[in-house]
């Protein structure tokens, strides 16, 4: 399907690696174009891998089947690196995304990409220093949103706020974290 | 079903249906509906607790999936008898054993001979705007039949869709008050339900339950379908053509792998082949003349069966087509493909293969199977 960008996120369970895929469904939607949301189900506990898949397109999307070469992969956990194969189906010029601090030049390597772009952001460090937790899911969103130019930044921002108001209406200082590690991960992520 | 604010539903979990009940009990906490919701030990009971309900008056709903719906059979077939408008979303799931969460059309399948209407969706949009539709359908005065509404398991069921919502009032005001015909709580005009009927009665009192099958469900369906249209701006028909206008090539297809055929369909246009498909929206009651009208100009079909009834050749859908094409002066190359059980994948390249094997049979005349199974490793 002509202008369709598929996406494929990593994460072990409890990283947040569904909510990432809705939330940014979500913010796909609030600027207008279609979207598609959702995970990949099996044995689900905390720290299996686990995997989620966003589609965006300009115009409306009647696939209904698996996401195999997604444009885009997006891994919220490096330590996945080596025990699931981050890159398959992955075309030589896609783009993939790491939560990590190390350089990019050691997952350049160990990823053995052939021309893909790669972009490394400290998400965890981003994460736990707004949010006071390690959940990478909603920086690495800001670093997508960077990377890919996939949607208009502050609309996005805007977006999520107004639906993180609506989960954490109880705690105010969860959604200012929130869009405080949105912002600095679009800021700091980093092509390598 | 928040809009439609049943007066009673009755809640039962299994995956992948769940979270409909889950989130409707939400609702029913927040005070967001009026529902009596009555949490129930089993499927069984959940539809014979929606029976109760129906038949004291009240709009009745449940949900659920696979062996949930497997387990609550015997109910199936009483709702229907009663003639109890109960509109239930049925998520389309893969039956045991072996145990599989996933999609296949196993289950409303399995339930097809039980008198319910049943109306299967592709995507989200259609989910919502189907559950309201069936309630006047099923709610009809001459059909009262009740109906479900399957969707497909994790596929639809579990993804994140785009979807136009109407206003609450808008969708009150299209689903109109219910007035049970009949009911147990009124004490006035009592009656009972669910006697006895013997060798005497049986046969005509099962014989009235066909009659809406036989002349008025589709009509009712497409009445409610143009008003539905006249509101909300949605179309929606017995069964979907796409390009089939002058296909040469078509498919018969139920659920959300319509969507990917679609996709497919537009490829192989683009490439000069006279590919269509049609969509069944409304598999029971079955429209017979209807879709052998929309197949009789096409060379060669593939009906796509997403459950494998074990019958000896092939689908359910396929024994469908085949009565459906049997009158047909002009008859098309009919081929089954039993596919995506237990929620295997069926991709672009799957529905592409199918369509090449169309245009072998139209060159070739026999059909080298007529019954294969596409995506399984033999």
């Amino acid at each position: 399907m002509v202008g369709l960008t598929e996406i494929r996120w990593h994460g072990r369970g409890g990283q947040g690696a569904k909510t990432a895929a809705l939330l940014f469904g979500e913010a796909v939607l609030g600027q207008g174009k279609h979207m598609q949301a959702f995970p990949e189900y099996g044995p689900e506990r905390m720290g299996a891998p686990v995997q989620s898949f966003n589609r965006i397109s300009d115009k409306p999307i009647t696939l209904h089947c698996h996401v195999t070469n997604p444009q885009v992969v997006v891994v919220l956990d490096p330590t996945l690196i080596g025990t699931v194969d981050v890159t398959h189906g992955l075309p030589d010029d896609g783009t993939i995304i790491v939560n990590t601090h190390e350089p990019a030049k050691k997952f350049r390597e160990m990823l053995k990409l052939n021309g893909q772009k790669l972009y490394t952001v400290d998400a965890s460090k981003i994460s736990r220093e707004t949010i006071g937790r390690d959940i990478p899911n909603t920086p690495m969103m800001g670093a997508l949103v960077k990377a890919t130019s996939l949607l208009d930044f502050k609309e996005m921002l805007a977006d999520t706020e107004k639906k993180l108001q609506k989960k954490f209406r109880s705690k105010p200082e969860v959604i200012a974290g929130n869009l405080k590690a949105i912002k600095r991960a679009y800021d700091e992520v980093t092509e390598g | 079903m928040k809009q439609i604010n049943p007066d009673v539903c009755a809640a039962y979990p299994i995956t992948p249906a769940t979270e409909v009940m889950q989130i409707f009990a939400s609702y029913v906490a927040d005070g967001l509906v009026d529902t009596e919701l009555v949490t129930v030990e089993s499927e069984h009971s959940a539809m014979s607790a929606t029976i109760g309900a129906a038949a004291a008056g009240a709009r009745s709903m449940t949900c659920t999936s696979s062996q949930g719906l497997a387990l609550m059979w015997e109910m199936l077939y009483i709702a229907a008898g009663l003639r109890l408008p109960i509109v239930m979303p049925m998520v389309n799931r893969a039956l045991s054993a072996p145990i599989n969460i996933h999609c296949d059309h196993s289950d409303s399948m399995g339930a097809r001979d039980a008198g319910w209407i049943q109306i299967f969706s592709e995507n989200a949009q259609e989910v919502y705007d189907n559950v309201i539709q069936a309630i006047r359908i099923a709610e009809h005065p001459d059909v009262l039949l009740p109906a479900m509404v399957t969707f497909d398991g994790f596929i639809i069921s579990h993804a994140m869709e785009p979807v136009d919502t109407q206003e609450d009032a808008d969708v009150q005001k299209f689903i109109g008050p219910y007035k049970a015909k009949y009911s147990l709580l009124d004490v006035d005009n009592p009656i009972t339900v669910g006697a006895i009927d013997l060798t005497d009665y049986y046969f005509e009192h099962r014989r009235s339950l066909a009659e809406p099958s036989l002349t008025c469900v589709h009509s009712i369906a497409e009445e409610v379908a143009a008003d539905f249209a006249k509101e909300f701006g949605r179309t929606y028909k017995i069964f979907e053509e796409y390009k089939m206008d002058d296909a040469e090539i078509a498919i018969v297809v139920l659920g959300s792998t319509a969507g990917t055929a679609k996709v497919v369909i537009d490829d192989l246009r683009s490439k000069g082949m006279k590919a269509g498909m049609v969509k069944i929206r409304m598999f029971r009651p079955f429209p017979y003349k209807q879709i052998a009208d929309a197949l009789s100009g096409v060379k060669a079909v593939a009906v796509l069966d997403r459950s494998d009834g074990l019958a000896g050749m092939g689908g359910p859908v396929f024994g469908e087509i085949r009565s459906a094409l049997y009158d047909n002066e002009k008859r098309p190359a009919t081929v089954n493909y039993v596919y995506g059980l237990g929620g295997r994948d069926i991709t672009l390249k799957h529905i592409e293969s199918v369509y090449n094997d169309l245009q072998k049979i139209v060159k070739e005349g026999q059909p080298e199977n007529l019954v294969s199974y596409l995506g399984v490793r033999e």
